[in-house]
């Protein structure tokens, strides 16, 4: 087998990985706006929030310390303890379901029924907000997050793979635990809102709301859940990214990755949300592996951005999103 | 419980009860807009009453003051001889009111089997971790709820479409499926706003037929908003009229009928 195809293999291997990460952000824009009609532009921003306050809680952090200590002097920081990252993820879980409910109560509840414009304002606004109060309450200083995932290049896959074609792979352990964990984040929510009480009633909610109202379905509560949902995905993509990464303003950016993914496999679909992360992770990859050296590289930066352009040009519903059908 | 001491019989033998459900001194405003004025009115335990009147009477408006989409600014409401504090739509629903619309409003993503599950919510009382675990109560619960769902699916003859996404439906049959969602809630009381509206006469007769049957058989208590006054006088027990938001007639379709006021509203006024 030549080199080149080799090489191949491997760089579509690590760009499947890559875009499960993208998928999963894209999720959570999937699942707010398949319930609400609201295009949450908070939601990277909520991954930063997410990850800040569990490497804050797993460090001990006293929150709002600078603010504390400006107001009414004194030099605490730290409570002196450290958290173990399990219960740390439990109290972050416990944290996103608050700040869920505090979005429905102080913003969306007094916005029902205003176009859907007004509503992608308002997460405009929550997500400076939200960056805001996350710096001020755990500090803007870059931090590392480690909750035990494996990290570094998979032995066995490189051992194998060197015994077939000669040529060890690198695949990091940690894509492999991020494919897994999204695998299993993605069923429990399709079984979720296909089969349970609550996720028909999130359905109904995002069909029509006066007829949700007429069956007995509490808009607000619905409304609750899905915030909180979209709180859990945003933390499992926040410990993914933080933990490759570093937890930074930068992790917010990603929501921006999601877009072009949204765009191929529609806002609708929480299956064309995986297979248009994965589809951009692969492309970006490959292409930056075949056509990068000819146009001088740096081709991750765009490609995604000029294939949803393609796609919404022939397709603007994307792979998986509803056909648009008018009766007349 | 309900007083049953004046309860009678109607000449096909259907027994109507006590009343179910009274409004009082009913008055409800929009900005400088008075929409109703001062109405009372009752509806009694497996009547059919209707609620006629030109367009602009305010017959919706009173239909969503008794589902709780608006509130009323003066008035009471007695449900089951009890004062309703101002509630919410779902809290409304919750308490056995159910109610199909004017503009048909379903659930167009979903099938038409999946909307009119959606009426069962209510009854489904297991949580969340219990139905992560489904098997055992869940699973219980979401057959016996199936059950009624598919009973009124036979009933009101919409078997072939189980599977349909709604979207896809002609407007008849979305306005039957919308009646069977309504239905699947099992309700104690029956709100329906324009259910012929933009019907041709063989669709208006299914329909006529289906809400006769459930009245028949499952005794619903139904309370109706109509146009066409033929279907209106065929099929209801009772009929509150009313025009420019206040009531000027009330009674069995015949003595509504005869009324002078509720000719002129329906006719005009010579005015020489």
């Amino acid at each position: 087998m030549s080199d080149q195809l080799i090489f191949a293999m491997e760089v579509t291997l690590n760009g499947l990985m890559a875009g499960v990460l993208y998928a999963l952000v894209a999720l959570g824009f999937v699942l707010i706006y398949k319930a609400s009609g609201i295009f949450n532009y908070a939601q990277g921003v909520m991954a930063l929030f997410a990850a800040m306050t569990l490497v804050g809680i797993m460090n001990g952090q006293v929150p709002f310390s600078h603010l504390i200590n400006a107001l009414f002097g004194g030099h605490t920081t730290h409570f002196g303890w450290t958290v173990p990252s399990l219960v740390a993820i439990l109290m972050t879980i416990a944290v996103m379901v608050v700040l869920a409910w505090l979005v429905q109560v102080l913003v969306m509840k007094h916005l029902v029924g205003q176009e859907p414009i007004i509503l992608f304002m308002a997460t405009i606004g929550l997500a400076y907000f939200l960056e805001g109060v996350a710096d001020l309450m755990w500090g803007s200083e870059i931090k590392t997050l480690d909750v035990g995932l494996p990290q570094g290049i998979n032995l066995w896959i490189d051992e194998t793979t060197l015994g077939i074609f000669g040529y060890g792979f690198f695949i990091d352990n940690l894509d492999i635990v991020a494919t897994v964990i999204a695998a299993l984040l993605v069923t429990g929510l399709v079984l979720f809102s296909q089969y349970t009480k609550q996720g028909r009633a999130m359905r109904a909610v995002a069909d029509d709301h006066q007829a949700a109202l007429s069956v007995g379905i509490s808009l607000n509560f619905i409304w609750v859940l899905v915030w909180s949902v979209a709180g859990f995905v945003a933390l499992v993509a926040g410990i993914m990214w933080g933990t490759k990464s570093g937890v930074q303003f930068s992790l917010s950016l990603i929501a921006l990755k999601a877009l072009p993914v949204l765009m191929l496999g529609g806002f609708t679909s929480i299956p064309g949300a995986i297979v248009g992360g994965l589809i951009i992770g692969v492309g970006e990859k490959l292409f930056e592996f075949l056509i990068g050296p000819m146009v001088g590289g740096a081709t991750e930066n765009w490609f995604a951005y000029v294939l949803a352009l393609i796609f919404l040009v022939f397709r603007p519903q994307g792979l998986f999103g509803e056909k648009i059908i008018e009766r007349v | 419980m309900l007083d049953q001491s004046d309860s009678y019989l109607t000449e096909d033998g259907r027994r109507i009860g006590a009343v179910v459900m009274e409004m009082k001194n009913i008055t409800l405003r929009f900005g400088g807009v008075v929409a109703i004025k001062d109405i009372s009115f009752d509806i009694r335990e497996g009547e059919i009453r209707a609620i006629i009147g030109p367009n602009g009477a305010g017959k919706s408006s009173m239909l969503n003051v008794i589902s709780g989409f608006y509130v009323p600014q003066d008035g009471e409401v007695l449900f089951h001889g009890k004062k309703r504090p101002p509630m919410r739509p779902y809290e409304v629903a919750r308490q056995g009111i159910a109610r199909t619309f004017q503009n048909i409003a379903l659930f167009d993503g979903m099938s038409v089997l999946d909307n009119v599950m959606t009426g069962r919510l209510n009854y489904m009382k297991t949580n969340l971790f219990q139905q992560a675990l489904w098997k055992g109560w869940a699973e219980k619960e979401e057959t016996e709820n199936r059950e009624v769902v598919e009973k009124i699916i036979d009933f009101l003859e919409i078997q072939a479409i189980r599977k349909t996404p709604v979207a896809r439906l002609p407007y008849g049959l979305k306005k039957r499926v919308e009646l069977a969602r309504a239905l699947a809630a099992e309700p104690k009381l029956l709100l329906l706003d324009e259910p012929m509206a933009g019907m041709n006469v063989e669709e208006k007769e299914d329909m006529s037929r289906f809400i006769l049957d459930v009245n028949d058989e499952f005794g619903t208590t139904i309370a109706l908003i109509e146009h066409d006054m033929g279907v209106v006088m065929d099929l209801s027990d009772r009929v509150v009229v009313m025009d420019y938001g206040k009531k000027i007639g009330d009674g069995t379709p015949d003595e509504v009928r005869n009324n002078q006021d509720v000719i002129d509203a329906y006719l005009g006024v010579s005015h020489d």
